[in-house]
């Protein structure tokens, strides 16, 4: 579903130059289940953003269900972004003065979908996520592991193919981060592809496909035979 | 995006943020208020002075001696050299005219006026009967100057009410006999408080028959013939006719001028016009001073809420969509501002209307119109520059900021 090859990726710092991404080559299948770990610095998130589409490759290709991405304008972009790409990120990013409910709304009132038709969508989003009695709270009466599973409802309402988690559980205590992580790991078996950058170790090595990052490049991708470990709290 | 949430989530921003909100609907509000309360002061000055000169009827003529070059009002007017007199028998020769329904000579002097021992110098006006209903003045007391033949000097005399109550206090003065000048005459009447009409103080003045006026001052010239047309639509023909009728009794020679009251008029109009639009001018400058408030405000929203554009940026909203959501926040802003503005405006409006009640204050609708507008517009002009920020920002960027 995700093809990159030979992507490149160079910032400029001042006047020098940070070689982010170095030809990484990579292909994700739908449903995987994929990690990525490194260092600071490494070039996951850089890999990460390229592959949510907010960044663009310097030179190399991405294709993505078939069809070159690379090229699309900013508004393609911004389209093919809303219908098959989530993103989860460590700060959450809810916005402060928006209920849960209405969080989780919003990439349905960007796509213009009905308002009749959102509610129970919206209603339903909540529930799986367990959190059907915090529809109308604010995110900053919510706890950590509660926000960013609302985090996770809005980033999956348009069932999206890839789910891309930057350090989902980076703000989160050790329960709730277990909690987000087994969310996660639900939207796998349900079939999505969710792809989690993370510094724990711990959490990296849940997952199916391991791909170890340094210095731009790609070290090591190992794709373990399940079931690795017990799912979490048995569902 | 449908254009209802649009607005629904710009509501739901500027209401999240009641202080920035607060602040910038006052300087639209004041802005736009002050375009309202200002033209509204200067239309209402214009109405005053308009009204005041319809008070002397719309379709009225006056004949001055002497030929002047411009019709207005200044010291022209009344230092013009006179070349021949104008007599009581040239009014009488404009009252055959076919337009004409009214005629008014006048003639103007002081004289000091005196009963028993008290005594006061005072304007006296020379004039006939048709004067009262010209200028359209009610008496208080008994009756105005009778309608003899305007070449007979009467023993009469109207005082205005000043006049009237210095020289005879709490006394009855209908009857009475004064001392005008070296003549004695009757009162048969007492003017009615009208104030003051067009530079005249009616309640401090004496009246009396032309004939008499002119014996009383020593002089056969006129100052003034009033002519009141039939209709408005005569008033051109009327003034023509007017200056061939004289020009022929005067030798062919034309050594009258004749304004209409109109030309007056439409000199006030012009001024006050003049100076609703400068303060309309002026006002307009704290609308802009608004707008770039507003600016200044969404610049520093649009830099505070940087992760949230980021957010939206990944959620799927494209730079168009981002550009109309700022924007309609500007607009919100100040078409709120604007409504308040013009609410504060009418209030204004109000109060100055309590406290001069003789002003008919009311902005003119071009007025209200233009600040509305003008408000809007700022909001929209001022609003892009921001918007296009937001909209531009690099989403990755965006995201990592907090």
């Amino acid at each position: 579903m995700i093809e990159l090859s030979h992507i490149e990726r160079i910032f400029h710092v001042g006047d020098q130059q940070v070689h982010a991404l170095r030809a990484v080559d990579l292909s994700i299948a739908r449903g995987e289940y994929t990690s990525i770990m490194g260092p600071s610095g490494s070039g996951k998130s850089t890999l990460l953003n390229i592959v949510g589409l907010l960044d663009r490759p310097d030179s190399g290709t991405y294709q993505l269900d078939g069809a070159d991405v690379t090229s699309l304008s900013e508004e393609q972009h911004a389209h093919t972004r809303r219908d098959k790409i989530g993103f989860v990120f460590q700060s959450f990013h809810l916005v402060s003065r928006l209920t849960a409910a209405e969080n989780v709304e919003l990439p349905m009132m960007l796509a213009g979908i009905e308002p009749a038709a959102r509610k129970p969508r919206v209603q339903q989003a909540l529930q799986a996520m367990g959190l059907e009695n915090r529809a109308h709270h604010k995110p900053e009466q919510l706890s950590g592991g509660q926000r960013q599973r609302v985090a996770i409802a809005r980033a999956t309402i348009m069932q999206p193919a890839v789910l891309l988690a930057d350090e989902p559980t980076g703000n989160l205590d050790r329960a709730s981060g277990l909690d987000v992580i087994a969310v996660l790991e639900s939207l796998v078996e349900k079939g999505m592809a969710v792809v989690v950058v993370t510094h724990d170790p711990f959490i990296g090595e849940r997952a199916r496909r391991q791909i170890r990052m340094e210095d731009g490049r790609v070290v090591s991708d190992r794709t373990t035979t399940p079931p690795l470990r017990e799912p979490l709290f048995g569902n | 995006m449908r254009i209802a949430d649009i607005l629904r989530f710009s509501v739901n921003t500027v209401r999240g943020n009641r202080a920035r909100t607060v602040l910038m609907l006052f300087a639209m509000a004041i802005g736009v208020a002050a375009v309202v309360v200002l033209t509204a002061l200067g239309e209402g000055a214009r109405r005053y002075v308009t009204s005041e000169f319809s008070a002397l009827g719309s379709h009225l003529l006056i004949v001055l001696p002497g030929r002047s070059e411009t019709a207005g009002v200044g010291p022209s007017m009344f230092v013009a050299q006179t070349p021949r007199d104008l007599t009581i028998d040239d009014a009488l020769a404009l009252r055959r005219i076919a337009y004409v329904q009214r005629i008014a000579p006048l003639n103007v002097g002081s004289a000091a006026v005196s009963y028993l021992q008290r005594s006061r110098e005072v304007p006296v006006i020379g004039t006939t009967s048709e004067w009262l209903e010209i200028r359209k003045w009610v008496m208080d007391q008994g009756q105005f100057l009778p309608p003899e033949d305007p070449t007979t000097a009467l023993a009469v005399c109207v005082l205005g009410g000043k006049v009237r109550n210095e020289l005879f206090g709490a006394q009855p003065a209908l009857g009475e006999w004064v001392r005008i000048g070296d003549r004695r005459f009757r009162v048969v009447g007492v003017l009615g408080g009208q104030g003051r009409s067009i530079g005249m103080d009616v309640d401090d003045m004496v009246m009396i028959p032309v004939a008499s006026a002119q014996a009383l001052l020593n002089s056969s010239s006129l100052f003034r013939i009033f002519v009141e047309t039939r209709s408005r639509e005569e008033l051109s023909l009327a003034q023509e006719s007017i200056v061939k009728t004289l020009a022929a009794r005067h030798q062919g020679e034309q050594d009258v001028t004749v304004i209409a009251q109109d030309a007056v008029l439409a000199t006030f109009d012009k001024i006050f016009n003049a100076l609703t639009y400068t303060v309309a001018g002026i006002a307009s400058i704290s609308l802009a001073v608004a707008g770039i408030l507003i600016m200044n405000v969404m610049l520093v929203a649009v830099s505070q809420r940087t992760a949230e554009i980021g957010l939206l940026k990944a959620l799927g909203a494209p730079q168009q969509q981002i550009l109309r959501l700022f924007l309609s926040e500007a607009m919100l802003l100040s078409i709120f501002g604007a409504t308040f503005g013009l609410a504060l405006g009418a209030l204004g409006v109000w109060g100055i209307g309590l406290v001069y009640p003789a002003l008919p204050v009311q902005p003119p609708l071009w007025a209200v119109t233009a600040a509305v507008g003008v408000a809007v517009g700022a909001g929209l002009l001022f609003g892009v520059l921001p918007a296009r920020r937001a909209a531009r920002m690099d989403a990755v960027q965006a995201l990592s900021r907090r």
